[in-house]
Protein backbone atom coordinates (compact mmCIF):
# COMPACT_ATOMS: atom_id res chain seq x y z
CA UNK A 1 0.00 0.00 0.00
CA UNK A 2 2.85 2.32 0.80
CA UNK A 3 4.35 1.66 -2.56
CA UNK A 4 1.15 2.54 -4.28
CA UNK A 5 0.72 5.72 -2.29
CA UNK A 6 4.22 6.98 -2.74
CA UNK A 7 4.26 6.28 -6.44
CA UNK A 8 1.04 8.22 -6.71
CA UNK A 9 2.64 11.05 -4.82
CA UNK A 10 5.59 10.90 -7.15
CA UNK A 11 3.43 11.02 -10.24
CA UNK A 12 1.36 13.96 -9.05
CA UNK A 13 2.96 17.31 -8.29
CA UNK A 14 4.01 17.10 -4.67
CA UNK A 15 2.44 20.33 -3.53
CA UNK A 16 -0.98 19.21 -4.56
CA UNK A 17 -0.77 16.02 -2.51
CA UNK A 18 0.65 17.14 0.81
CA UNK A 19 -1.58 14.82 2.84
CA UNK A 20 -0.58 11.66 1.04
CA UNK A 21 3.10 12.63 1.29
CA UNK A 22 2.64 13.22 4.99
CA UNK A 23 0.89 9.86 5.40
CA UNK A 24 3.60 8.05 3.49
CA UNK A 25 6.32 9.67 5.60
CA UNK A 26 4.59 8.62 8.79
CA UNK A 27 3.94 5.15 7.45
CA UNK A 28 7.61 4.82 6.51
CA UNK A 29 8.72 6.04 9.94
CA UNK A 30 6.35 3.60 11.63
CA UNK A 31 7.64 0.69 9.58
CA UNK A 32 11.25 1.74 10.14
CA UNK A 33 10.59 1.81 13.90
CA UNK A 34 9.07 -1.66 13.72
CA UNK A 35 12.09 -2.95 11.78
CA UNK A 36 14.41 -1.40 14.33
CA UNK A 37 12.56 -3.23 17.12
CA UNK A 38 12.68 -6.48 15.20
CA UNK A 39 16.45 -6.18 14.98
CA UNK A 40 16.61 -6.66 18.75
CA UNK A 41 13.82 -9.20 19.10
CA UNK A 42 14.69 -10.36 22.61
CA UNK A 43 14.91 -6.93 24.22
CA UNK A 44 11.78 -5.77 22.38
CA UNK A 45 9.82 -8.85 23.39
CA UNK A 46 10.82 -8.43 27.02
CA UNK A 47 9.51 -4.88 27.03
CA UNK A 48 6.29 -5.97 25.32
CA UNK A 49 5.94 -8.81 27.81
CA UNK A 50 6.27 -6.49 30.80
CA UNK A 51 3.70 -4.11 29.36
CA UNK A 52 1.40 -6.97 28.40
CA UNK A 53 1.41 -8.51 31.86
CA UNK A 54 0.99 -5.12 33.48
CA UNK A 55 -2.02 -4.38 31.29
CA UNK A 56 -3.44 -7.88 31.68
CA UNK A 57 -3.67 -7.55 35.47
CA UNK A 58 -6.29 -4.79 35.62
CA UNK A 59 -8.04 -6.25 32.57
CA UNK A 60 -8.38 -9.61 34.32
CA UNK A 61 -9.55 -7.99 37.56
CA UNK A 62 -12.08 -6.02 35.59
CA UNK A 63 -13.38 -9.28 34.13
CA UNK A 64 -13.68 -10.81 37.60
CA UNK A 65 -15.79 -7.85 38.75
CA UNK A 66 -17.83 -7.91 35.58
CA UNK A 67 -18.64 -11.59 36.03
CA UNK A 68 -19.39 -11.14 39.73
CA UNK A 69 -21.80 -8.36 38.83
CA UNK A 70 -23.45 -10.55 36.23
CA UNK A 71 -23.88 -13.35 38.75
CA UNK A 72 -25.22 -11.08 41.47
CA UNK A 73 -27.60 -9.47 39.00
CA UNK A 74 -29.20 -12.87 38.44
CA UNK A 75 -29.37 -13.35 42.23
CA UNK A 76 -31.06 -10.04 42.58
CA UNK A 77 -33.98 -11.19 40.44
CA UNK A 78 -34.20 -14.56 42.18
CA UNK A 79 -35.09 -12.85 45.46
CA UNK A 80 -38.53 -13.48 46.86
CA UNK A 81 -40.65 -10.82 48.48
CA UNK A 82 -42.43 -11.76 51.66
CA UNK A 83 -45.65 -9.72 51.85
CA UNK A 84 -47.03 -9.91 55.39
CA UNK A 85 -50.71 -9.09 55.40
CA UNK A 86 -52.60 -7.34 58.16
CA UNK A 87 -53.87 -9.66 60.86
CA UNK A 88 -57.49 -8.85 60.07
CA UNK A 89 -57.24 -9.94 56.44
CA UNK A 90 -59.29 -13.04 55.97
CA UNK A 91 -58.09 -16.14 54.23
CA UNK A 92 -60.52 -15.53 51.33
CA UNK A 93 -59.18 -12.01 50.88
CA UNK A 94 -55.66 -13.40 50.97
CA UNK A 95 -56.51 -15.98 48.31
CA UNK A 96 -58.06 -13.30 46.13
CA UNK A 97 -54.95 -11.21 46.55
CA UNK A 98 -52.82 -14.14 45.39
CA UNK A 99 -54.81 -14.24 42.16
CA UNK A 100 -54.53 -10.50 41.64
CA UNK A 101 -50.80 -10.31 42.32
CA UNK A 102 -49.96 -13.32 40.20
CA UNK A 103 -51.59 -11.57 37.20
CA UNK A 104 -48.80 -9.02 37.21
CA UNK A 105 -46.31 -9.24 34.37
CA UNK A 106 -43.36 -8.68 36.69
CA UNK A 107 -44.37 -11.56 38.93
CA UNK A 108 -43.48 -15.12 38.22
CA UNK A 109 -45.45 -16.89 40.91
CA UNK A 110 -47.16 -16.23 44.23
CA UNK A 111 -47.37 -18.70 47.06
CA UNK A 112 -49.70 -18.22 50.00
CA UNK A 113 -48.53 -19.23 53.43
CA UNK A 114 -51.61 -19.15 55.61
CA UNK A 115 -51.38 -18.12 59.23
CA UNK A 116 -52.06 -21.72 60.28
CA UNK A 117 -49.35 -23.11 58.06
CA UNK A 118 -46.97 -20.53 59.36
CA UNK A 119 -47.79 -21.38 62.95
CA UNK A 120 -47.44 -25.09 62.31
CA UNK A 121 -44.09 -24.53 60.70
CA UNK A 122 -42.99 -22.28 63.49
CA UNK A 123 -44.11 -24.80 66.09
CA UNK A 124 -42.13 -27.48 64.38
CA UNK A 125 -38.97 -25.50 63.86
CA UNK A 126 -38.75 -23.33 66.95
CA UNK A 127 -39.38 -25.94 69.61
CA UNK A 128 -41.75 -23.58 71.45
CA UNK A 129 -44.62 -26.01 70.74
CA UNK A 130 -45.89 -26.09 74.32
CA UNK A 131 -45.72 -22.38 74.79
CA UNK A 132 -47.62 -21.81 71.59
CA UNK A 133 -50.42 -24.06 72.79
CA UNK A 134 -51.20 -21.45 75.42
CA UNK A 135 -51.94 -18.80 72.80
CA UNK A 136 -55.61 -18.26 72.33
CA UNK A 137 -55.29 -16.73 68.86
CA UNK A 138 -52.78 -17.23 66.13
CA UNK A 139 -50.63 -14.07 66.16
CA UNK A 140 -49.19 -14.78 62.73
CA UNK A 141 -50.57 -13.14 59.58
CA UNK A 142 -51.12 -14.70 56.21
CA UNK A 143 -48.09 -14.21 54.01
CA UNK A 144 -47.66 -14.00 50.25
CA UNK A 145 -44.34 -15.18 48.94
CA UNK A 146 -43.96 -13.32 45.65
CA UNK A 147 -41.32 -14.52 43.19
CA UNK A 148 -40.56 -11.81 40.64
CA UNK A 149 -40.15 -12.78 37.01
CA UNK A 150 -36.63 -13.11 35.68
CA UNK A 151 -37.01 -10.17 33.34
CA UNK A 152 -36.97 -7.66 36.19
CA UNK A 153 -34.34 -5.00 36.43
CA UNK A 154 -33.15 -3.34 39.58
CA UNK A 155 -35.55 -0.47 38.95
CA UNK A 156 -38.59 -2.62 38.25
CA UNK A 157 -37.76 -4.67 41.34
CA UNK A 158 -37.85 -1.50 43.41
CA UNK A 159 -41.16 -0.56 41.81
CA UNK A 160 -42.64 -3.98 42.52
CA UNK A 161 -41.49 -3.75 46.12
CA UNK A 162 -43.15 -0.38 46.49
CA UNK A 163 -46.41 -1.42 44.87
CA UNK A 164 -46.67 -4.55 46.99
CA UNK A 165 -46.18 -2.39 50.07
CA UNK A 166 -48.96 -0.08 48.90
CA UNK A 167 -51.54 -2.88 48.78
CA UNK A 168 -54.19 -2.06 51.39
CA UNK A 169 -54.01 -5.58 52.76
CA UNK A 170 -50.25 -5.53 53.12
CA UNK A 171 -48.75 -4.82 56.49
CA UNK A 172 -45.17 -4.77 55.35
CA UNK A 173 -42.96 -6.24 52.67
CA UNK A 174 -39.70 -7.85 53.46
CA UNK A 175 -37.00 -8.43 50.92
CA UNK A 176 -33.75 -9.89 52.01
CA UNK A 177 -31.72 -7.65 49.77
CA UNK A 178 -29.30 -6.51 52.40
CA UNK A 179 -26.65 -9.07 51.74
CA UNK A 180 -26.94 -8.47 48.00
CA UNK A 181 -26.49 -4.78 48.63
CA UNK A 182 -23.47 -5.51 50.77
CA UNK A 183 -22.11 -7.67 48.02
CA UNK A 184 -22.63 -4.86 45.54
CA UNK A 185 -20.95 -2.42 47.88
CA UNK A 186 -17.97 -4.76 48.13
CA UNK A 187 -17.87 -5.02 44.36
CA UNK A 188 -17.96 -1.22 44.12
CA UNK A 189 -15.03 -0.96 46.50
CA UNK A 190 -13.13 -3.60 44.57
CA UNK A 191 -13.90 -1.85 41.33
CA UNK A 192 -12.53 1.40 42.66
CA UNK A 193 -9.49 -0.32 44.11
CA UNK A 194 -8.85 -1.87 40.73
CA UNK A 195 -9.22 1.53 39.08
CA UNK A 196 -6.61 2.95 41.47
CA UNK A 197 -4.37 -0.05 40.87
CA UNK A 198 -4.85 0.32 37.13
CA UNK A 199 -3.84 3.96 37.40
CA UNK A 200 -0.65 3.01 39.22
CA UNK A 201 0.09 0.28 36.70
CA UNK A 202 -0.50 2.76 33.88
CA UNK A 203 2.05 5.06 35.49
CA UNK A 204 4.41 2.09 35.71
CA UNK A 205 3.95 1.40 32.01
CA UNK A 206 4.69 5.02 31.17
CA UNK A 207 7.88 4.79 33.24
CA UNK A 208 8.90 1.47 31.68
CA UNK A 209 8.40 2.72 28.15
CA UNK A 210 9.94 6.08 28.97
CA UNK A 211 13.01 4.38 30.38
CA UNK A 212 13.34 2.05 27.41
CA UNK A 213 13.08 5.00 25.03
CA UNK A 214 15.59 6.97 27.09
CA UNK A 215 18.14 4.18 26.72
CA UNK A 216 17.40 3.99 23.04
CA UNK A 217 17.93 7.74 22.70
CA UNK A 218 21.24 7.49 24.53
CA UNK A 219 22.37 4.70 22.23
CA UNK A 220 21.47 6.80 19.22
CA UNK A 221 22.93 10.02 20.52
CA UNK A 222 25.40 10.39 17.70
CA UNK A 223 22.75 9.79 15.09
CA UNK A 224 20.52 12.42 16.69
CA UNK A 225 23.39 14.91 16.76
CA UNK A 226 24.16 14.35 13.11
CA UNK A 227 20.54 14.64 11.99
CA UNK A 228 20.15 17.82 14.01
CA UNK A 229 23.35 19.15 12.51
CA UNK A 230 21.93 18.80 9.02
CA UNK A 231 18.73 20.54 9.94
CA UNK A 232 16.38 18.08 11.63
CA UNK A 233 13.86 19.63 13.99
CA UNK A 234 13.13 18.20 17.42
CA UNK A 235 9.84 16.79 16.19
CA UNK A 236 11.55 15.04 13.28
CA UNK A 237 14.08 13.44 15.61
CA UNK A 238 11.35 12.56 18.09
CA UNK A 239 9.02 10.89 15.59
CA UNK A 240 10.73 7.48 15.31
CA UNK A 241 10.85 7.21 19.10
CA UNK A 242 7.15 7.95 19.33
CA UNK A 243 6.48 5.15 16.90
CA UNK A 244 8.69 2.80 18.87
CA UNK A 245 6.66 3.68 21.97
CA UNK A 246 3.47 3.13 20.04
CA UNK A 247 4.57 -0.32 18.90
CA UNK A 248 5.57 -1.28 22.44
CA UNK A 249 2.15 -0.16 23.69
CA UNK A 250 0.24 -1.87 20.90
CA UNK A 251 2.25 -5.08 21.34
CA UNK A 252 1.66 -4.96 25.09
CA UNK A 253 -2.05 -4.31 24.62
CA UNK A 254 -2.48 -7.20 22.22
CA UNK A 255 -0.45 -9.47 24.46
CA UNK A 256 -2.65 -8.48 27.43
CA UNK A 257 -5.74 -9.44 25.41
CA UNK A 258 -4.16 -12.75 24.51
CA UNK A 259 -3.23 -13.44 28.16
CA UNK A 260 -6.77 -12.67 29.37
CA UNK A 261 -8.21 -14.80 26.60
CA UNK A 262 -5.95 -17.68 27.53
CA UNK A 263 -6.81 -17.28 31.21
CA UNK A 264 -10.51 -17.47 30.40
CA UNK A 265 -9.94 -20.51 28.27
CA UNK A 266 -8.16 -22.20 31.16
CA UNK A 267 -11.00 -21.31 33.58
CA UNK A 268 -13.87 -22.17 31.28
CA UNK A 269 -14.09 -25.87 32.06
CA UNK A 270 -14.06 -25.70 35.89
CA UNK A 271 -16.52 -22.79 35.82
CA UNK A 272 -18.89 -24.76 33.62
CA UNK A 273 -18.63 -27.68 36.01
CA UNK A 274 -19.29 -25.48 39.03
CA UNK A 275 -22.28 -23.75 37.48
CA UNK A 276 -23.53 -27.19 36.46
CA UNK A 277 -23.45 -28.15 40.14
CA UNK A 278 -25.61 -25.13 40.91
CA UNK A 279 -27.80 -26.13 37.95
CA UNK A 280 -27.25 -22.66 36.55
CA UNK A 281 -26.43 -21.92 32.99
CA UNK A 282 -23.89 -19.25 33.83
CA UNK A 283 -21.33 -18.65 31.07
CA UNK A 284 -18.14 -16.73 31.80
CA UNK A 285 -18.25 -13.29 30.25
CA UNK A 286 -15.24 -12.49 28.08
CA UNK A 287 -13.98 -9.03 27.12
CA UNK A 288 -16.29 -7.60 24.51
CA UNK A 289 -15.08 -5.74 21.44
CA UNK A 290 -15.31 -2.34 23.08
CA UNK A 291 -13.32 -3.44 26.13
CA UNK A 292 -10.72 -5.10 23.91
CA UNK A 293 -10.37 -1.91 21.89
CA UNK A 294 -10.05 0.12 25.08
CA UNK A 295 -7.23 -2.12 26.32
CA UNK A 296 -5.36 -2.01 23.01
CA UNK A 297 -5.88 1.76 22.78
CA UNK A 298 -4.72 2.19 26.38
CA UNK A 299 -1.53 0.35 25.48
CA UNK A 300 -0.96 2.59 22.47
CA UNK A 301 -1.80 5.71 24.45
CA UNK A 302 0.53 4.85 27.32
CA UNK A 303 3.27 3.95 24.83
CA UNK A 304 2.92 7.32 23.16
CA UNK A 305 2.84 9.22 26.45
CA UNK A 306 5.89 7.38 27.80
CA UNK A 307 7.94 7.84 24.67
CA UNK A 308 6.83 11.42 24.21
CA UNK A 309 7.87 12.32 27.75
CA UNK A 310 11.24 10.60 27.41
CA UNK A 311 11.92 11.90 23.90
CA UNK A 312 10.92 15.48 24.65
CA UNK A 313 12.96 15.51 27.83
CA UNK A 314 16.12 14.17 26.27
CA UNK A 315 15.78 15.57 22.77
CA UNK A 316 16.53 19.13 23.86
CA UNK A 317 19.65 18.03 25.70
CA UNK A 318 21.19 16.46 22.63
CA UNK A 319 22.56 19.25 20.52
CA UNK A 320 25.46 19.04 18.09
CA UNK A 321 28.75 19.94 19.69
CA UNK B 1 26.91 35.84 1.01
CA UNK B 2 28.67 35.32 4.32
CA UNK B 3 29.40 38.45 6.28
CA UNK B 4 31.24 38.33 9.57
CA UNK B 5 31.29 41.63 11.42
CA UNK B 6 33.43 42.27 14.47
CA UNK B 7 32.66 38.82 15.78
CA UNK B 8 34.02 37.77 19.13
CA UNK B 9 33.54 34.43 20.76
CA UNK B 10 34.50 33.70 24.31
CA UNK B 11 33.92 30.19 25.57
CA UNK B 12 32.61 29.64 29.08
CA UNK B 13 36.09 28.60 30.20
CA UNK B 14 37.23 32.14 29.47
CA UNK B 15 39.33 31.48 26.39
CA UNK B 16 38.77 33.79 23.46
CA UNK B 17 38.32 31.82 20.26
CA UNK B 18 37.55 34.85 18.10
CA UNK B 19 38.61 38.39 18.86
CA UNK B 20 36.87 40.86 16.60
CA UNK B 21 36.95 38.99 13.31
CA UNK B 22 35.48 40.63 10.20
CA UNK B 23 35.36 39.08 6.78
CA UNK B 24 33.14 38.86 3.77
CA UNK B 25 32.64 36.04 1.33
CA UNK B 26 31.04 37.13 -1.93
CA UNK B 27 28.29 35.21 -3.58
CA UNK B 28 29.75 32.46 -5.75
CA UNK B 29 33.18 32.69 -4.13
CA UNK B 30 35.25 29.76 -2.96
CA UNK B 31 37.29 30.82 0.03
CA UNK B 32 39.64 29.01 2.36
CA UNK B 33 40.06 29.89 5.99
CA UNK B 34 43.51 28.84 7.09
CA UNK B 35 45.52 28.93 10.23
CA UNK B 36 46.93 26.71 12.91
CA UNK B 37 44.66 24.68 15.06
CA UNK B 38 43.27 27.03 17.68
CA UNK B 39 43.32 29.97 15.31
CA UNK B 40 39.53 30.08 15.29
CA UNK B 41 38.66 28.31 12.03
CA UNK B 42 36.35 25.77 13.59
CA UNK B 43 34.74 28.34 15.84
CA UNK B 44 33.96 30.49 12.83
CA UNK B 45 32.26 27.57 11.09
CA UNK B 46 30.37 26.67 14.25
CA UNK B 47 29.00 30.20 14.41
CA UNK B 48 27.90 30.03 10.77
CA UNK B 49 26.23 26.64 11.38
CA UNK B 50 24.62 28.03 14.55
CA UNK B 51 26.13 25.30 16.68
CA UNK B 52 27.33 28.21 18.76
CA UNK B 53 26.33 31.83 18.96
CA UNK B 54 28.81 34.71 18.92
CA UNK B 55 29.56 36.58 22.12
CA UNK B 56 29.64 39.82 20.13
CA UNK B 57 29.28 41.02 16.54
CA UNK B 58 27.15 39.80 13.68
CA UNK B 59 27.14 36.70 11.53
CA UNK B 60 25.05 37.25 8.43
CA UNK B 61 24.50 34.38 6.00
CA UNK B 62 22.53 35.00 2.80
CA UNK B 63 21.01 38.11 4.33
CA UNK B 64 20.00 36.35 7.55
CA UNK B 65 21.47 37.61 10.76
CA UNK B 66 22.01 34.52 12.91
CA UNK B 67 21.14 36.57 15.96
CA UNK B 68 17.56 36.72 14.73
CA UNK B 69 17.32 32.99 14.19
CA UNK B 70 15.48 31.67 17.22
CA UNK B 71 16.20 28.26 18.68
CA UNK B 72 13.14 26.82 17.02
CA UNK B 73 14.17 28.20 13.62
CA UNK B 74 17.67 26.74 13.75
CA UNK B 75 16.72 23.50 11.92
CA UNK B 76 15.19 25.44 9.00
CA UNK B 77 18.26 27.70 8.96
CA UNK B 78 20.68 24.77 8.88
CA UNK B 79 18.80 23.17 6.01
CA UNK B 80 19.85 26.11 3.81
CA UNK B 81 23.51 25.41 4.39
CA UNK B 82 25.47 22.40 3.22
CA UNK B 83 27.97 21.14 5.77
CA UNK B 84 30.95 18.84 5.34
CA UNK B 85 32.88 17.56 8.31
CA UNK B 86 36.36 16.23 8.82
CA UNK B 87 34.99 13.01 10.35
CA UNK B 88 32.23 12.74 7.71
CA UNK B 89 29.51 12.30 10.35
CA UNK B 90 27.74 9.61 8.38
CA UNK B 91 25.15 7.28 9.88
CA UNK B 92 26.60 3.82 9.76
CA UNK B 93 23.38 1.94 10.40
CA UNK B 94 21.99 2.69 6.94
CA UNK B 95 23.20 2.52 3.37
CA UNK B 96 24.84 5.31 1.40
CA UNK B 97 21.58 6.16 -0.37
CA UNK B 98 19.75 6.77 2.90
CA UNK B 99 22.61 8.89 4.21
CA UNK B 100 22.51 11.15 1.20
CA UNK B 101 18.69 11.23 1.21
CA UNK B 102 18.55 12.32 4.86
CA UNK B 103 18.45 16.11 4.29
CA UNK B 104 15.61 15.63 1.80
CA UNK B 105 13.74 13.30 4.15
CA UNK B 106 14.16 15.88 6.90
CA UNK B 107 12.76 18.47 4.52
CA UNK B 108 9.71 16.27 4.10
CA UNK B 109 10.28 14.17 1.01
CA UNK B 110 9.76 10.42 0.92
CA UNK B 111 12.66 8.24 -0.17
CA UNK B 112 10.97 7.69 -3.49
CA UNK B 113 10.53 11.38 -4.11
CA UNK B 114 14.13 11.99 -3.11
CA UNK B 115 15.59 9.26 -5.30
CA UNK B 116 16.30 11.36 -8.37
CA UNK B 117 18.11 14.09 -6.43
CA UNK B 118 20.04 11.56 -4.36
CA UNK B 119 21.29 9.77 -7.48
CA UNK B 120 22.25 13.09 -9.06
CA UNK B 121 24.25 14.00 -5.96
CA UNK B 122 25.93 10.60 -5.81
CA UNK B 123 26.73 10.86 -9.49
CA UNK B 124 28.48 14.17 -8.89
CA UNK B 125 30.84 12.51 -6.42
CA UNK B 126 31.16 9.39 -8.66
CA UNK B 127 29.61 7.04 -6.10
CA UNK B 128 26.41 6.16 -7.90
CA UNK B 129 27.37 2.49 -8.02
CA UNK B 130 27.79 2.32 -4.23
CA UNK B 131 24.40 3.63 -3.15
CA UNK B 132 23.36 0.33 -1.57
CA UNK B 133 26.54 -0.19 0.41
CA UNK B 134 27.03 0.61 4.05
CA UNK B 135 29.38 3.56 4.63
CA UNK B 136 31.54 1.25 6.72
CA UNK B 137 32.56 -0.68 3.61
CA UNK B 138 33.84 2.48 1.92
CA UNK B 139 37.29 4.00 2.09
CA UNK B 140 37.81 7.21 3.99
CA UNK B 141 37.89 9.21 0.78
CA UNK B 142 34.69 7.63 -0.43
CA UNK B 143 33.03 8.28 2.91
CA UNK B 144 34.00 11.92 2.63
CA UNK B 145 32.47 12.02 -0.85
CA UNK B 146 29.25 10.57 0.58
CA UNK B 147 29.35 13.37 3.16
CA UNK B 148 29.75 15.87 0.36
CA UNK B 149 26.88 14.34 -1.62
CA UNK B 150 24.71 14.67 1.48
CA UNK B 151 25.76 18.30 1.87
CA UNK B 152 24.81 19.26 -1.67
CA UNK B 153 21.78 17.04 -2.28
CA UNK B 154 19.32 19.77 -1.35
CA UNK B 155 21.23 22.27 -3.51
CA UNK B 156 22.25 24.76 -0.83
CA UNK B 157 23.55 28.16 -1.87
CA UNK B 158 26.24 28.01 0.78
CA UNK B 159 28.49 25.14 1.68
CA UNK B 160 30.85 25.14 4.62
CA UNK B 161 33.45 22.49 5.23
CA UNK B 162 35.64 21.96 8.28
CA UNK B 163 38.95 20.34 7.37
CA UNK B 164 37.30 18.19 4.70
CA UNK B 165 40.63 16.73 3.66
CA UNK B 166 42.04 16.41 7.16
CA UNK B 167 42.02 12.62 7.09
CA UNK B 168 42.84 12.14 3.43
CA UNK B 169 46.07 11.63 1.58
CA UNK B 170 47.11 14.27 -1.00
CA UNK B 171 45.58 12.56 -4.03
CA UNK B 172 42.21 12.08 -2.37
CA UNK B 173 42.41 15.61 -1.02
CA UNK B 174 42.88 16.99 -4.48
CA UNK B 175 39.97 14.87 -5.72
CA UNK B 176 37.71 16.28 -2.98
CA UNK B 177 38.82 19.82 -3.74
CA UNK B 178 38.07 19.32 -7.43
CA UNK B 179 34.55 18.23 -6.49
CA UNK B 180 34.19 21.43 -4.45
CA UNK B 181 35.52 23.40 -7.38
CA UNK B 182 32.83 21.96 -9.64
CA UNK B 183 30.11 23.04 -7.22
CA UNK B 184 31.66 26.46 -7.09
CA UNK B 185 31.49 26.64 -10.88
CA UNK B 186 27.71 26.18 -10.75
CA UNK B 187 27.37 29.06 -8.30
CA UNK B 188 27.67 27.54 -4.82
CA UNK B 189 29.47 29.74 -2.30
CA UNK B 190 32.03 27.74 -0.37
CA UNK B 191 33.84 28.48 2.85
CA UNK B 192 36.38 25.81 3.67
CA UNK B 193 38.55 25.59 6.73
CA UNK B 194 41.82 23.89 5.97
CA UNK B 195 45.45 24.00 6.92
CA UNK B 196 46.58 22.34 3.71
CA UNK B 197 48.08 25.49 2.24
CA UNK B 198 49.87 23.74 -0.60
CA UNK B 199 46.64 22.25 -1.82
CA UNK B 200 44.83 25.57 -1.57
CA UNK B 201 47.47 27.35 -3.59
CA UNK B 202 47.15 24.70 -6.24
CA UNK B 203 43.49 25.63 -6.59
CA UNK B 204 44.18 29.33 -6.72
CA UNK B 205 41.39 30.38 -4.37
CA UNK B 206 41.29 33.26 -1.95
CA UNK B 207 42.80 32.50 1.42
CA UNK B 208 41.74 34.06 4.67
CA UNK B 209 44.44 33.33 7.20
CA UNK B 210 43.45 33.43 10.84
CA UNK B 211 45.68 33.67 13.86
CA UNK B 212 44.58 33.93 17.46
CA UNK B 213 40.98 34.55 16.56
CA UNK B 214 41.48 37.38 14.10
CA UNK B 215 42.73 37.98 10.60
CA UNK B 216 46.42 37.23 10.35
CA UNK B 217 48.78 39.29 8.29
CA UNK B 218 49.47 37.29 5.17
CA UNK B 219 53.09 36.42 4.98
CA UNK B 220 54.44 35.20 1.70
CA UNK B 221 57.14 33.34 3.47
CA UNK B 222 59.45 30.67 2.32
CA UNK B 223 58.13 27.67 4.27
CA UNK B 224 55.05 27.64 2.08
CA UNK B 225 56.98 27.72 -1.13
CA UNK B 226 59.24 25.03 0.24
CA UNK B 227 56.28 22.89 1.13
CA UNK B 228 54.83 23.42 -2.33
CA UNK B 229 58.05 22.35 -3.95
CA UNK B 230 58.26 19.30 -1.76
CA UNK B 231 54.69 18.34 -2.62
CA UNK B 232 55.31 18.77 -6.31
CA UNK B 233 58.39 16.66 -6.02
CA UNK B 234 56.37 13.99 -4.27
CA UNK B 235 53.75 14.01 -6.92
CA UNK B 236 56.42 13.78 -9.57
CA UNK B 237 57.84 10.76 -7.82
CA UNK B 238 54.38 9.17 -7.53
CA UNK B 239 53.88 9.62 -11.21
CA UNK B 240 57.14 7.83 -11.82
CA UNK B 241 56.12 4.95 -9.67
CA UNK B 242 52.78 4.34 -11.34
Amino acid sequence: MANMKSSEALAAPRRRRPVSGWAVRHFNTAIAALLRLSRQPFASLMTVLVIGVTLALPAAMHLVIKNAQAISASWNNALDFSVYLHNDVSLEDARRLVDIVSQRADVDSVTLITADDALAEFREQSGFGDALDHLSVNPLPHTLVVRPSAANTEVSMGLLNEELGNLPEADFVQVDTEWVQRFHAILDILERAIAIGAGLLAAAIVVIIGNTIRLDIQNRREEIEVTKLIGASNSFVRRPFLYIGMWYGLGGGLLALALVRYGLYALEEPVTRLSGLYSSRFAVLALDLRESLVIAATGVGLGLVGSWLAATRHMHRIEPR
Amino acid sequence: MIRIEEVTKRYPGGQDALTGLSLHVEKGEMVFVTGHSGAGKSTLLRLIALIDRPTGGQVIVDGQNTRRVSRRKIPAYRRQIGMVFQDHKLLYDRPVFDNVALPLVIAGLTHREAARKVRAALDQVSLLHKEKQSPETLSSGEQQRVGIARAIVSRPKVLIADEPTGNLDPDLSLEVMRIFRRFNEVGVTLLIASHDIALIDQLGCRRIPLANGALAVEQEEDPVAEYMERLEAEQERDRWQT
